[in-house]
């Protein structure tokens, strides 16, 4: 169908798309990649000088890199797991008919339109603060000892706020697929004699695959670069515990504003990122080629 | 599943699908009950549910201290400027990839994808040293173009998903018909693509408006958002979670509410390829 | 009749012209707390004085603060006319030459007035590069109720040993009650602010004469192992995730038997509109070990100008009104003594209606007055700073020496460990920085 012209046509009318975000990527990436050779920091200008490789090979010896790696690791696969699990359970309760099903689509899915710095700000200090906070007030209704979230479970801490922040995305999604499932072709299983749980596995699922596939690739773009909800509540630790890739360049850029080393990390961020990429398109890419 | 259903089935899955609804939605809840507070009763075990000092003096203390509007303002123009002039990129970018497309044009996707993927304070120095010479810190123009910037590749990724729904054969008739490139556009494509075109200004209008990042390092005042407004109420001495309730509220409060109308024209589009 | 719009229109660009003259409008970026947003309300003082200039606030939260205006200032952004920076930015800007001297500040704003410990912090060669806003050091508050309860009396200045003694004696987590409250929130102007001041007393320093740290040496390993034990033992429960706004709302709801913290604390604990136990304060220095010598701190919130604004005479008037014995008077006119910005000027410490305003006050001077940024270690170091160094790289070294003894106080790690770690990511730092 791609003629001589219209490929043309297609190459032109592409273009300005590309040509602009070539240059956002290739100018900043250009001066980055350039930054990333010097000894450049901010808070001694007029000493740059080049280093050669000796930032990349800080950055990755650090002995925080491999665990911001893991954490980062963690943090999006724990709450895609979470979030798609849980939009699903979530999509077929809102599936059923309920009593003011219309108003209780709007509570489930307002998180999403929470602002993260909020998100996290929220959580940190009225609910799980261990003295004052909702869940500690809870926990002392039951008898039980408060849990100190982000002392010992920092990750996880993190991994329920982003979870609540994103799993309304992935209800919204996923609902909206379950609501175009052929009714006709559940109630033909259904007299064929299968139960509700060969149903969900062998019509519903299938079905949603496309879905889950939108799901984890946006979400992927977002929870590799979550940076605000640790910035407010952990600052990265305590020690390296949530310290992700993101907050990692971070500190190299705004605490030690070492623009050279940050400039190494955000180098390496990308590549991770373009790998993290390349595996996500062979794993879930062909769903969405149909 | 449940198409039988029996009155008392009905009335108890309601009534479980309710708690499951309320306790999702109880962190809002809770912040915007705790704005009505004062600060020590915020802070107070066990908490107070309804019988405390109803007051809206936090609100009085957050608009004496910063002027919410001019936030808000800056918060919608960002936004919506953002999303306009990203629009008329991804529409001619994604037109282009669904319909004509190329052997590079899956890469070029992929690559635009990746973009997004780094984390952006690693080319914070660069892109402020550039917004210097250019004259661009703390003005709106320069921040719409880095959120622009920042969600053009979403918004080609879900408009080309959109597009190559549509049947190029009505595209073609048209074009048998003797439109011209710009009227098979204008006056075809995007007629039928008004909710994935809608769902895409959406979903920018949205990310763009809670962007924290470049909006609170790339500004001082004249273009601050409300991202900003809320900066200057975290943590600060003393006791402040009640007026950081109260701002909390005022910030999220004009997207919740375009989010909770516009629902249905949100999925529409993300869903299209979707739920096909 | 085209001659009347031409002259109409003529004078109506005049007008705009000499308007846009007339007003100077000053960008003050400044960080968060109360005495700063009293400074922002009181605006109306400022601007009825100096009608041509006009002020314009951005309030952010203190971390976002800093590396807003650190960048800015770097890079010569030219965003500010006016930033608040801590006595830790100003010998490292002044050094650099990023700030523009305060020369200007009028003959009545009474330079000597201001105490030495602070104005030898913000100056460099006898010039001012920073006007100090509050000034504060640290010491403990406690509660005299449980003290007394206990049959504690507090004998002269504690050692670190007797206050792990009162702590285990009022530690009492069933009633509510810890035994202390401690800064456990990492961060070098969190955790590591009180950190080194314990550090400083138990005989350590971050770095020796030829700048390497000193993690692995004894002096360390007692002090931190006194915090891990003190706050982990018989602080509150979230200790990791306490800095002073924390531990702030923790003592006013009754919850710490001892707090060390900023001295400006003191004027929030005693404020009955705040605090539960606003009449069972009382003030003591914070602890010493083998010595005295920085087991306190010295911190001040200042005004500076950056190099190179164009608004240099404007925001000088305006730093001249916001450190000047007149505003404190303003304030106190307004919002009472209590609430005046301490710290700062020796003359307010010899106002009788601001020493019987603030009980507070004489601990407050005295804390402030025997701090001293350049001889505070009982071993001789490279840097100026009490509870910091004053070098670029110090930052990041004290946010993630900070991570490590927060993980230490979490359990996650051990105290030889957290050293450890401490040591190699500080020597890496320093030697990727080219101090040796």
């Amino acid at each position: 169908m791609s003629t001589r012209a219209s490929t043309l046509t297609g190459r032109i009318m592409s273009a300005p798309s590309i040509i602009v975000l070539f240059l956002w990527m290739a100018v900043p990436l250009g001066m980055t990649i350039y930054f990333s050779f010097l000894r450049y920091n901010l808070l001694s200008p007029g000493m740059e000088e080049w280093i050669g490789t000796l930032n990349y090979e800080f950055f990755l010896t650090d002995p925080a890199f491999f665990a911001s790696l893991t954490n980062t690791l963690l943090l999006v696969g724990s709450v895609l797991v979470i979030t798609v699990v849980g939009g699903i359970l979530l999509g077929l309760m809102l599936d059923q008919p309920i009593f003011g099903r219309g108003i209780l689509r709007l509570l489930v899915i307002a998180p999403f339109f929470i602002m993260p710095t909020v998100n996290a700000l929220v959580w940190k200090n009225l609910l799980m603060d261990p003295v004052s906070g909702m869940f500690a007030w809870l926990a002392s209704l039951l008898g039980l000892p408060a849990i100190d979230w982000f002392t010992n479970i920092p990750l996880t801490s993190i991994i329920i706020m982003v979870s609540w922040q994103w799993l309304p995305f992935a209800v919204l999604i996923l609902l909206t697929a379950l609501q175009s499932l052929d009714r006709d072709q559940k109630e033909a299983a259904q007299m064929d004699g299968a139960g509700p749980v060969s149903i969900f596995f062998y019509i519903t699922l299938p079905h949603l695959s496309r879905a889950i596939t939108v799901v984890v690739l946006i979400e992927t773009i977002f929870l590799l670069t979550v940076f605000a909800e640790i910035f407010v509540t952990t600052g990265g630790g305590p020690g390296l515990a949530t310290t992700n890739i993101a907050f990692l360049v971070y500190t190299q850029a705004l605490l030690q504003y070492d623009v050279g080393g940050a400039s190494a990390g955000g180098i390496v961020a990308v590549i991770l990122a373009n790998i993290v990429a390349i595996f996500l398109i062979r794993l879930i890419g062909k769903n969405l080629d149909n | 599943m449940e198409n039988k259903q029996t009155p008392l089935g009905y009335i108890s899955f309601s009534v479980f699908a309710w708690i499951v609804g309320l306790l999702i939605f109880f962190p809002i809840f809770w912040m915007v009950l705790t704005s009505f507070k004062s600060e020590l009763e915020a802070v107070s075990i066990p908490p107070s549910f309804i019988s405390f000092d109803w007051t809206l003096e936090n609100y009085a203390e957050v608009q004496e201290r910063s002027n919410y509007f001019k936030f808000a303002m800056n918060s919608v123009i960002l936004a919506v400027g953002s999303t306009l002039v990203g629009l008329v990129f991804a529409v001619t970018c994604a037109w282009a990839m669904a319909f004509n497309p190329t052997k590079r044009t899956k890469n070029a996707l992929l690559w635009m994808l990746s973009t997004k993927m780094m984390p952006p304070v690693g080319v914070l120095v660069p892109i402020y040293l550039l917004f210097r010479d250019w004259g661009l810190l703390d003005t709106r123009f320069g921040l719409i173009m880095v959120l622009f910037l920042m969600n053009l590749p979403i918004m080609v990724w879900m408009l080309y998903t959109y597009f190559k729904e549509i049947p190029t054969d009505i595209l073609e008739a048209a074009r048998m018909d003797g439109a011209t490139l710009p009227k098979e556009i204008i006056f075809v494509l995007l007629p039928m693509a008004v909710p994935g075109i809608a769902s895409t200004m959406l979903l920018n209008v949205i990310l763009a408006w809670n962007e924290a990042f470049w909006t609170l390092n790339l500004t001082t005042s004249d273009a601050a958002p409300l991202t900003a407004f809320i900066a200057s109420y975290s943590s600060p001495e003393g006791l402040f979670w009640a007026k950081l309730s109260a701002a909390s509220t005022l910030a999220v409060a004009p997207i919740l509410v375009i989010g909770w109308f516009s629902q249905k024209q949100l999925v529409r589009g993300l869903t299209f390829g979707a739920v096909k | 009749m085209k001659r009347v719009m031409g002259a109409a229109l003529g004078a109506l660009l005049a007008g705009g012209i000499a308007h846009a003259n007339a007003e100077t409008k000053l960008t003050i970026a400044t960080v968060n707390n109360g005495d700063m947003i009293r400074m922002q309300k009181l605006t109306g003082d400022f601007t009825a004085k100096n009608p041509d200039i006009s002020l314009e606030w951005v309030t952010l939260e203190e971390n976002t603060l800093r590396q807003r205006v650190t960048t800015d200032i770097a890079t010569k952004g030219g965003q500010y006319d006016v930033m608040t920076i801590g006595t830790y930015e100003v010998p490292i800007w002044a050094e650099k030459g990023w700030l523009a001297p305060l020369d200007g500040l009028g003959a009545d704003y009474d330079v000597d007035d201001i105490m030495p410990a602070i104005r030898s912090a913000v100056s460099k060669d006898d010039a001012l590069y920073a006007a100090p806003f509050y000034g504060e050091s640290s010491m403990m508050m406690y509660r005299t109720d449980l003290f007394e309860k206990a049959g504690i009396k507090i004998d002269g200045r504690l050692t670190w040993d007797q206050t792990l003694e009162i702590a285990q004696k009022l530690h009492d987590p069933d009633n509510g009650v810890y035994g202390i409250c401690l800064r456990g929130k990492a961060g070098w102007g969190e955790n590591m602010a009180l950190i080194t001041t314990m550090g400083n007393a138990y005989g350590a320093r971050w770095f020796d004469e030829e700048w390497k740290p000193t993690f692995d040496g004894p002096e360390w390993k007692t002090a931190l192992d006194m915090y891990t034990n003190i706050l982990g033992n018989y602080g509150p429960p979230g200790a990791t995730s306490n800095g002073f706004n924390e531990n702030l709302s923790l003592f006013n709801s009754g919850k710490c038997g001892m707090w060390i913290d900023a001295t400006v604390a003191a004027s929030f604990v005693t404020n009955p509109k705040d605090s539960k136990v606003a009449d069972k304060v009382g003030f003591t220095e914070s602890p010493c070990a083998v010595t005295c010598n920085g087991a306190n701190w010295l911190w001040a919130w200042n005004l500076g100008i950056p190099m190179g604004s164009q608004k240099v005479e404007a925001a000088q008037k305006f730093i001249a009104w916001a450190t000047s014995k007149e505003y404190l008077e303003l304030v106190a006119s307004k919002e009472g003594w209590a609430n005046v910005p301490p710290g700062t000027r020796m003359s307010l410490y010899k106002n009788p209606e601001y020493t019987s305003a603030a009980p507070f006050a004489a601990k407050t001077l005295a804390a402030i007055e025997s701090a001293d940024p350049v001889n505070s270690t009982l071993k001789p170091k490279p840097y100026i700073g009490v509870q910091f160094a004053a070098i670029p790289e110090f930052q990041g070294i004290g946010t993630i020496v900070g991570q490590q003894f927060s993980a230490a106080l979490a359990g996650q790690s051990s105290v030889a460990e957290a050293l450890s770690a401490a040591q190699s990511s500080t020597d890496r730092t320093m030697r990727k920085a080219g101090y040796y």
